[in-house]
């Protein structure tokens, strides 16, 4: 999948010199095979109420017992999001719904398992990680009739326990961002970091990963102002959009004079509106204490070492390798782009058999969309290809061309395709001759283009290419013309 | 002290030795709970067929040469907040009413493995809150000493199972004292284990922190045994400890020569005087068998009621917020969730239930958790540090169980706060997460049995053991 992560969507500056403080909260579940607390299967998907147990139910006497894994796969993210591991303790969070079967969550509170790390953002920008604290989820609500799909004017509701007690890690980071577009960044990053070190697959459409996004605005220099916490917010466009959308509300009430309540909003991306959910006042009292049916979690310096060890090339790392390789910009939209789809190691093998890294970026880019990190054609061949271009034994239209056939077909051998296509490129001296005639046969744009109307040269590559049915090396044809102007 | 009933040491024996059977064992106290159980009310349920065929299955194995569990064909009562797969589990509670677990809490599990044979689910206080099992929902339990006096609590049904002769040994379960001050008030050993020591798995929690599941038995070699059965590590236990679990059996004979015992230099007032005389028997006793008196001291033990009394309800306001009518027990339709919520816990829970979930509720809340919880925790490291500091002088410590004999039914109901003291000394043993058991040691007042209290510290069983078995001989 191709998010919007690094197409620039720039979000306009605020009125008035107002300056947004956003701060994010991102629940992701992570890729554990059994819930946080019980043997259930956390699995997303099958049909509702199977995958429970009593410790899921909240059943009398039923204990948790903590999943190593979930542990280890917590470990792992805030070791990525370069923060301290430390004794971490649970505590209940008291509240009564109908989906939270035991009427209290497991969560961490005052001493949570990561804390004190950073993300950084294209333009050197520092993102703080406050904490990324374990936690179990709730269950899922279907609230059936009424008109809005709450819980409010609905006649029944029906309850699937399958995602309560699954594993949770919430990354809270510090109020460092500053506009949409790096919240955007921000999770788009934490996306890719989550899905590098097998953590999650993030998958938001899914629900696996879901951003609260907590809003301020001020003018720069004065305190933070009061913030709103937005929910509901579940897709990356969503993030910008809602965080655009909730500054701008808050700007407009405090220049007419109002004052900003602090409250939970809900973000409704149809309407492309933020409502008030619940004020302070509304606000429950979680009674959180100390989770007596749990232990300190005092993971040994040894095996956080070990899983440190054992974490992959993060994507800040590879997509300043693979931008040193081809020459590219770090903060590119194609290095972006190859990274994430784990593209990389790919560009990097087309470039060790001898191809230029370069056009290897550009062609995996524009023909491996739908590739995964594991392409089925060659990396040689594809070496093949750009030396071919390289060399102007074909012309970059028909290197895309060939590029096309061996992705339908899954590989193949380029030269072999250009010798079926009858794809040569055209000598330079008939060329030559092929622009003259172009130059006596368009008089107009020639005498143009000699004025020094760059325009005026697209009509005359048209005829060239119109002329050589496209084996012309639009290169060869834009040198002849630029030499034949100051001649 | 002769018994009245045979021992679970005795009925193993007798039964493994082919001198009776499973069967016929059960049936005298299937006998004795049809001729006694009406007055006394130590059951919720009887579990008479399960019990034939559970004893019948033992008799079978005993024919067959199969190799035979410690508690082969023993009858022992669960107190009614332990999960019984497919066996109503009530703790007493309407709310919980018709409940049936779908698995075995883990003591009942090694139980089952040990051969024992469960003739019922007992009497509580409602969710083990109370000292009198007045607290029930379905009655209140009768001493069999004296039907006129309460049994104790809140396993008050468990101990009159066992000193009417309804099973030979039973559990129950110990949060400030549920299980030694009943034991106490009923002439029955009782044991509180180390915090750990006994999985949790399967009971339902009144105070997580504190609970503890121990026996009730007539004699302290049958405690010991019960206590090899249960304990040791479970891993669905986060909490239960990782040591193996010590022997109790092999060590009763060792005698106390050599122990020092530490006798409480500040007694509390309210004790009295026939408990107190008890207690200078229980001290020369000791004594003349070899042991060393030190006298030592507790600063910190005239807070532990009050820090008790916020812990407790704090967790159970947690512990029992699961019970809201959506998934299982007693649920009253209403209009909407929230009135569902109300209404549901408005009639399922017992006054004293409320009262503590209130109390709970209301010391974990935000503005006041410093003030009553936050203390309460610091009353709990005090009180540990006050047992390091003693136990430096001393063994085990000594001390009355209960203030006071059986009292009449009936007699505490209406002060809520004169109940609470019956637990005085039984609760920090529960606050600092240490061992204590309940010896009985004569009688007192009104010829009603008196206990005394053997403290140890964590994992002091063995020493514990010792010392209540050379007060058994000198008893």
């Amino acid at each position: 999948m191709s998010n919007a992560s690094s197409a620039p969507q720039h979000s306009t500056a605020l009125p008035n010199g107002w300056e947004m403080v956003v701060g994010l909260e991102v629940h992701v579940e992570l890729d554990t095979k059994t819930k946080l607390f019980s043997a259930s299967p956390n699995r997303f998907g099958d049909e509702p109420n199977t995958n429970i147990d009593p410790v899921t139910l909240g059943l009398p006497g039923a204990l948790p017992v903590l999943n190593k894994h979930a542990v280890e796969l917590a470990i792992r993210l805030g070791l990525a999001l370069n923060c301290t591991v430390q004794p971490s303790t649970f505590h209940r969070k008291n509240y009564f719904y109908q989906d939270m079967p035991k009427a209290y969550q497991i969560s961490q509170y005052d001493q949570p398992i990561n804390i004190d790390g950073f993300m950084m953002l294209p333009g050197d920008v520092r993102i703080g990680i406050e904490r990324a604290h374990l936690e179990e989820d709730t269950g899922k609500s279907t609230h059936i009739g009424g008109t809005s799909g709450r819980i409010h004017g609905s006649d029944y509701s029906l309850v699937d326990f399958n995602r309560a007690g699954v594993p949770l890690v919430e990354i809270v980071s510090r109020p460092d961002i500053r506009n949409s577009d790096q919240a955007r960044q921000y999770v788009a990053e934490l996306r890719s970091i989550l899905l590098a070190v097998g953590a999650s697959d993030a998958k938001m459409e899914e629900g696996s990963m879901r951003c609260d996004v907590n809003v301020s605005v001020r003018k720069p220099g004065e305190p933070f102002g009061t913030r709103c916490e937005i929910k509901n917010v579940n897709s990356i466009r969503a993030v910008g959009k809602a965080i655009d959308y909730e500054a701008r509300r808050q700007i407009d009430v405090l220049e007419s004079g109002g004052t900003i309540r602090q409250e939970t909003r809900h973000w409704d991306d149809s309407e492309g509106r933020t409502h008030t959910l619940r004020t302070k006042e509304d606000a429950d009292d979680y009674r959180y204490f100390l989770e007596p049916d749990l232990v300190l979690l005092d993971p040994d310096q040894a095996w956080i070492e070990s899983i440190r060890a054992s974490l992959p090339m993060l994507p800040a790392a590879r997509r300043a390798q693979l931008a040193t390789l081809t020459g590219a910009n770090k903060e590119s939209e194609s290095v972006y782009v190859i990274v994430e789809r784990g593209q990389d190691e790919y560009v990097s093998a087309v470039a060790q058999a001898g191809g230029d890294a370069a056009r290897a970026l550009v062609y995996v880019q524009q023909a491996f969309a739908e590739e995964g990190s594991t392409p089925k054609v060659a990396a040689s061949d594809i070496a093949t290809l750009t030396q071919m271009e390289r060399d102007a034994k074909i012309t970059a239209t028909q290197a895309k061309t060939i590029l096309s056939e061996m992705v339908a077909n899954g590989g193949g051998d380029p030269v072999a395709i250009a010798a079926v296509k009858g794809f040569e490129a055209l000598d330079t001296s008939a060329v030559e001759a092929m622009v003259d005639a172009a130059i006596a046969q368009q008089a107009d744009a020639w005498s143009k283009f000699c004025a020094g109307e760059e325009k005026a040269m697209g009509a005359l590559v048209g005829a060239i290419m119109k002329a050589s049915q496209g084996k012309a090396d639009g290169k060869v044809v834009t040198a002849i013309l630029q030499a034949r102007r100051t001649q | 002290m002769t018994q009245p009933f045979a021992t679970v040491v005795d009925i193993a024996r007798d039964i493994a030795s082919g001198n009776t059977s499973a069967v016929e064992v059960l049936e005298h106290h299937l006998a004795r709970i049809n001729e006694r159980e009406h007055d006394i009310h130590a059951f919720n349920l009887v579990t008479t067929e399960q019990a034939r065929a559970t004893a019948q299955q033992v008799d079978a194995d005993i024919k067959a040469g199969k190799k035979l569990g410690p508690l082969a064909g023993v009858p022992i009562a669960l107190k009614d907040n332990m999960c019984t797969r497919g066996i109503e589990t009530t703790c007493s509670s309407k709310i919980l009413e018709g409940w049936k677990p779908p698995y075995d809490a883990t003591v009942v599990t090694r139980l089952q493995q040990a051969g024992a044979v469960m003739v019922g689910k007992t009497n509580l206080d409602e969710f083990a809150m109370g000292s009198s099992t007045e607290n029930s929902a379905f009655g209140p339990t009768k001493n069999p000493l004296d039907t006129t006096r309460v049994p104790g609590g809140s396993s008050g049904g468990s101990a009159a199972a066992v000193a009417a002769g309804f099973a030979a040994a039973s559990l129950g379960s110990d949060t400030g004292g549920s299980i030694r001050q009943p034991a106490s008030l009923c002439g029955l050993v009782g044991v509180k284990p180390t915090y750990g020591l006994v999985s949790r798995q399967g009971i339902v929690a009144f105070a997580s922190s504190l609970d503890q599941v121990g026996p009730f038995t007539h004699t302290v070699a049958d405690a010991a045994l019960m206590m090899e059965v249960i304990g040791g590590h479970d891993p669905l236990d986060s909490t239960s400890l990782p040591q193996p679990m010590p022997s109790l059996t092999s060590v009763l004979g060792q005698g106390v020569t050599g122990l020092r015992i530490g006798r409480l230099a500040d007694m509390p007032d309210g004790c009295e005087p026939e408990v107190l005389a008890r207690m200078d028997a229980a001290y020369a006793a000791l004594q003349a068998a070899g042991a060393t008196i030190v006298d030592i001291s507790l600063p910190s033990l005239s807070y532990c009621l009050t820090a008790y009394y916020l812990v407790a309800p704090a967790e159970a306001s947690s512990n029992l917020a699961r019970y809201d009518g959506v998934r299982y027990g007693m649920r009253v339709e209403t209009a909407d969730l929230h009135s569902m919520y109300g209404a549901t816990r408005a009639a399922g829970f017992g006054a004293e239930v409320k009262r503590r979930i209130m109390l709970g509720t209301y010391a974990l809340s935000a503005g006041y958790f410093d003030a009553y919880y936050g203390k309460a925790l610091k009353v709990r490291r005090l009180i540990a540090n006050d047992f390091a500091a003693a136990y430096e002088k001393c063994d085990v410590i000594l001390t009355p169980t209960s203030p006071t004999v059986a009292f009449p039914l009936g007699d505490k109901t209406s002060d809520p706060l004169t109940m609470y003291l019956c637990d005085i000394f039984t609760i920090p043993t529960n606050l600092a997460g240490h061992a204590a058991m309940s010896v009985p040691f004569g009688t007192g007042a009104h010829n009603m049995p008196v206990g005394v209290q053997v403290l140890a510290p964590a994992l002091g069983e063995p020493t514990m053991f010792r010392v209540a078995a050379e007060l058994e001989r000198a008893s």
